[in-house]
Order: C-alpha cells, then sequence, then structure tokens
C-alpha cells in the first residue's frame, strides 16, 4: 500500500502521457483497489494496481486462536463465498489430523459450496453487467441471491458470514425445510438463468464491450498464476473439483465449461455456464443425499459432543469443556489444500507445531494472483475496458488484503 | 495418548524411498547435492532444497510442475535457521503437487528470487518481503505491498505481537 503523498497528479509527464488515479473510493473497483493508470489520451500506457486498504492481518491472528476459532474469520476473508473458503480451511485442518468426514456431511458440503458458487457469480454478473451501463441484470441477480441468503440464514442462522462447517464435520443438523426450501429454489433458478441470458448474451451493446476486449492467452495465465474462470476462458481445462476433488466431488457428474476466446465475453458465458453446472449438483447432492451422522463420532477430542450426550454422559461433558477452554492438539506437520472457489485456486496452508493453535496458517487468495494479469488485460486498450477487464476477473478485495 | 482420533502414517523421510516421484526423479537427476530433505507426509511431498539452487531447481521442475499456485513463508523463532520459504508447484498433467522450501538464516534473510521462472510470483514475494522481512535478490520491485510505506517492522514475524505495537 502506498501512501496518500504519491498520489498521481493532473500534470502531464515528459513523454506527454497523464498519471490518473482511479480508485480507491470507486464503483468499479468492487471493493477499495486503487489503480495508478497512465494514460496517453484514452489508451492505458501502463497500470500500477496498489492494494492493502483492506488489510485486517487475518492470517496473524490465526495464530493466536484455537484450530476452531479459525472458522469464524474465514468467511470474513472472501464475503462473497464463505462457504467456500469454511469448507477449505477445516479440510486443511481434518488432512492435518487425519479425520474421515461421514458422507452426509460431505455432501451437504458439497450441496451448500454450489449454492454458494452461485450466489458469488450472481453478484459477479450483476455488479459487472451494472458497471457496464446494464442496471436491471444486477436487480434480476440478486434477487435470486436473496433466496440462497435465506437458505444460508435457514441452515446457519446467519446470511453471510455462515461458519456453518466444523472441523469434524457440520455444526448441526439442518433444519427440516432446509432441503425443501432447496428443492424449490433449484425447480426454479434454470429459468432465471434464462431470464439473465435473455438480457444480455445477444444484446449488442453488451457484445461490443466485452468481445475481444482483456485478452488472455493460456500461458500468459499459467505464467501469471491465473486460475478459475480466466484459466478455463482462456483454453486451460482445469478444475479442481473435477481434477483433485475434494469433499466427495468425484460422486458428481458435471461438465467444465471452457473456451478458447480468452476475452471478457468468454469468461461471461463461462460463469453463467457455470451457474447451470452449480444448480445441477445441487439437484444430485439432493436426490443422492446419504443418511447418517453430519459429523465424526470416532474423535471425541476434536469434535464437540451433541446436546442431549452432555446432559446424560460425564464423558461427554468432560470433552467439550475441555475442547471449549483448551482445544486440541493437532500433530506437528504441514498440509496444503486448495479447493476451486468461484474465482479460482482458494488455498490453505496450515503448519501446526503439536499445539492447540495454528501455528501458521496462509491463504493463497486466487484474486490476489489474478490480480497481476490486469496489466497484462489493460495496456494498449481504452480506459473504459480497464472497468470491464477489472469486472471480468471478478475481484474480491477481502480476499486480497486477508 | 494423542489427543486425536485421527490415524496418522509416520512421514516417510528416505529419499531413496522417494526416488520414485516424479519431482523427485527430476532433481536427483539434475543434482543430488541440492536437496538437503525430504519428506512425504500426509500424502503431501516436501523437499527441503540448498538456497542456493531454488531458481534452478524451479527451472528443472517447470516442464513438468507447470504451474506456480503459492510461495509463502514460516518464521521458526527460535530456532536457526529461521526462516522457511515455501513454494507449492502444481502440475497439470500430473495432477499433482509438490512443496519445495528452503530455510535461512534470521539475520538478514535472502533468498534468489522465481519471477524469472514464473512471474507468478512476483505479488507473492512482495507479500512475503513486507510481512516477513525476506529479501528476494533480483525482484524488479521489492516494496511494501499489503502494510503502509512507512510501516515499521514485519508483522508475520513470531517476536511481533498480535496486537501491534502499541
Amino acid at each position: 500500500m502506498a501512501t496518500l503523498s504519491n498520489m498521481a497528479s493532473a500534470e502531464m509527464t515528459e513523454a506527454g502521457t497523464m498519471v490518473l488515479n482511479m480508485g480507491p473510493q470507486h464503483p468499479s473497483t468492487h471493493g477499495v483497489l486503487r489503480l495508478l493508470l497512465e494514460i496517453d489520451g484514452e489508451r492505458v500506457v501502463r497500470m500500477v494496481p496498489d492494494i492493502g486498504y483492506l488489510h485486517t492481518g487475518i492470517e496473524k491472528t490465526c495464530e493466536a486462536k484455537f484450530y476452531q476459532q479459525v472458522v469464524p474469520m474465514t468467511d470474513r476473508i472472501d464475503y462473497l463465498c464463505p462457504m467456500t473458503n469454511n469448507l477449505c480451511y477445516v479440510l486443511a485442518i481434518e488432512k492435518l489430523l487425519q479425520l474421515e468426514i461421514p458422507e452426509r456431511a460431505q455432501w451437504i458440503r458439497v450441496m451448500l459450496n454450489e449454492l454458494t458458487r452461485i450466489a458469488s457469480h450472481l453478484v459477479w454478473l450483476g455488479t459487472h453487467a451494472l458497471d457496464m451501463g446494464a442496471m436491471s441484470v444486477f436487480l434480476y441477480c440478486f434477487r435470486e441471491r436473496e433466496d440462497i441468503l435465506r437458505i444460508f440464514e435457514n441452515v446457519s442462522g446467519q446470511r453471510m458470514m455462515t461458519s456453518y462447517f466444523r472441523i469434524g464435520g457440520l455444526a448441526l443438523e439442518p433444519p427440516l425445510d432446509f432441503f425443501d426450501k432447496v428443492r424449490k429454489f433449484a425447480a426454479i433458478f434454470p429459468e432465471r438463468i434464462d431470464e439473465y441470458e435473455n438480457l444480455l448474451t445477444s444484446n449488442r451493446i453488451w457484445v461490443e464491450r466485452t468481445k475481444g476486449v482483456a485478452k488472455l492467452t493460456a500461458e500468459d495465465c499459467i505464467s501469471l498464476g491465473v486460475t478459475g474462470p480466466p484459466l478455463r476462458a482462456s483454453g486451460v481445462d482445469w478444475d479442481l473439483r473435477r481434477d483433485m476433488p475434494y469433499s466427495g466431488y468425484e460422486k458428481f457428474k458435471f461438465k467444465v465449461p471452457t473456451s478458447t476466446e480468452g476475452d471478457v465475453y468468454a469468461r461471461y458465458m463461462l460463469r453463467v455456464a457455470e451457474l447451470r453446472e452449480s444448480i445441477g449438483m445441487v439437484k444430485q447432492a439432493l436426490e443422492g443425499l446419504p443418511s447418517g451422522p453430519i459429523k465424526t463420532e470416532d474423535a471425541p477430542k476434536v469434535v464437540l459432543p451433541d446436546r442431549e450426550k452432555m446432559k446424560t454422559q460425564m464423558e461427554a461433558l468432560i470433552y467439550h469443556f475441555k475442547i471449549v477452554t483448551e482445544g486440541f492438539a493437532v500433530p506437528a506437520g504441514e498440509v496444503y489444500q486448495a479447493v476451486e472457489s468461484p474465482r479460482g485456486e482458494m488455498g490453505y496452508y496450515a503448519v501446526s507445531d503439536g499445539t492447540a493453535k495454528p501455528y501458521r496458517v496462509h491463504m493463497r487468495s486466487p484474486s490476489y494472483a489474478n490480480l497481476q494479469a490486469l496489466e497484462k488485460m489493460c495496456v494498449g486498450r481504452l480506459l473504459a475496458d480497464v472497468v470491464a477487464a477489472i469486472g471480468s476477473i471478478d475481484i474480491v478485495l477481502g480476499e486480497i488484503d486477508r | 495418548m494423542s489427543n486425536t482420533a485421527g490415524r496418522i502414517e509416520p512421514a516417510i523421510t528416505d529419499i531413496e524411498q522417494l526416488k520414485d516421484h516424479p519431482a523427485m526423479a527430476r532433481l536427483l537427476s539434475w543434482k543430488r547435492d541440492a536437496i538437503t530433505e525430504a519428506k512425504f507426509d500426509r500424502d503431501e511431498l516436501t523437499i527441503t532444497i540448498d538456497r542456493a539452487f531454488i531458481r534452478d531447481a524451479c527451472n528443472i521442475l517447470k516442464p513438468e510442475f507447470n504451474f506456480l499456485s503459492d510461495v509463502t513463508s514460516v518464521d521458526w523463532l527460535p530456532s536457526e535457521p529461521r526462516f522457511q520459504v515455501t513454494y507449492h508447484l502444481l502440475s497439470h498433467k500430473l495432477k499433482e503437487r509438490v512443496r519445495l522450501r528452503v530455510m535461512l538464516p534470521g539475520g538478514q534473510p535472502t533468498v534468489e528470487s522465481i519471477i524469472s521462472v514464473w512471474p507468478a510470483a512476483n505479488f507473492f514475494e512482495r507479500e512475503i518481503h513486507d510481512l516477513m522481512g525476506i529479501r528476494f535478490i533480483g525482484h524488479p520491485n521489492m516494496t511494501r505491498i499489503l502494510m503502509p510505506d512507512d510501516w515499521e517492522g514485519h508483522p508475520l514475524r513470531k517476536d511481533y505481537p498480535v496486537e501491534g505495537y502499541r
């Protein structure tokens, strides 16, 4: 993060270009991203992203918390996909502990993760279209997003900061009407995707603004660490859910949409296709949901006991007291767990020294790496395309600054 | 008795037993001396590389492990060498990961930048420089990235209080 003293000035440089300051308070930067742009007329010559305005030191804070206390902080990293971050963190710690998770918990995790992906893509689609002047799409997208947030509230008690996953399973069995609500949503949603597509896919203005804009080649993506939809839109067929499955994704049938265009329009089409795949997976999870426990039962020192057991069993009460007051020790070691977040590869690197608090937690956030490609996308293009480029990598600043 | 129910297999640290792993095989056929340690734990391979060879080792692995996922660091205060820089490489072809790590001394920790191998390392290395105070030699823009430019100290170091200096 740079200090305010080197804010850009409106004076012309020797080369006849102008240095322009965009952000940090700019609606199309989706948070507090500051860009220093050197422009020649309306063409971008150079771009320097300046980040750090949302840095809250989450990685440092994690080191002072018990393992189970870190879960609520993972929500706040990427506030558009809390469940994905919850999942990635608990998977990393479960890998450290080598815990087996019951199937039912895994399936519910997948179902909620795909709903999260839909909610996140809806915010992306709404704001991205809004940036480019299509106001109504935003209203349509937020209508369905609201439905998903209601589902989240129903299952976890919170609309956005869900913290519903626990190390060893889920917090609680979902309420009885939860599955009906998801089923109802899954039934109407495919039509709603058609509605968004009607507004945009063949809309002349939208096509003009997005086709051929902010192109990236497959080589650029790989060398710059780009993951997620921008990578797939550039022709690299790579999705962690299919290629390195976690949490039971190998049991689901889904296609991984790809494209070779590598422009903003390709990323739009790809995410819309992902919406359809995700809702398909939600339906599969509803149909095939196994019955059984929602948390591991053979790890009493890690997983909180049921309320009922605490009233009847002495040991359960003791374990509960110990987990809450002194946490649980995790055997020393280091793991890296990655999941396919709506934005790309979300990775958690956790190091344990054998105590009840993580020695080090590092989050590899997809937006952080994807932001590096922004200069490549924008140089030589018009200033107005910068807005399209930022929108197309679906940037979340909370995740970049952590 | 350990505090967990998970049954953890003991880690394999014998280089001989690990030589069939694609990353290991590549490095061994290039330079055995560059590897100071190897460990296979919880299904993940960690190779410790001599700090002088990290960039070359990345170059050797790149044809197979084509994607740099992450670069990060750990502070092992008070042990010496104090700092660890961790690289996570991913192979799209083999669908496999490998973790490289370099150990650095506590005073003046420096290591060669791998920007020439993967430009993706740019922000990751700047972040480590900012939060952990490790210098990357050959990095074109070794400045702070998350903290303000005039910040003192490196917050992720273990001797930096969680609440900050008040």
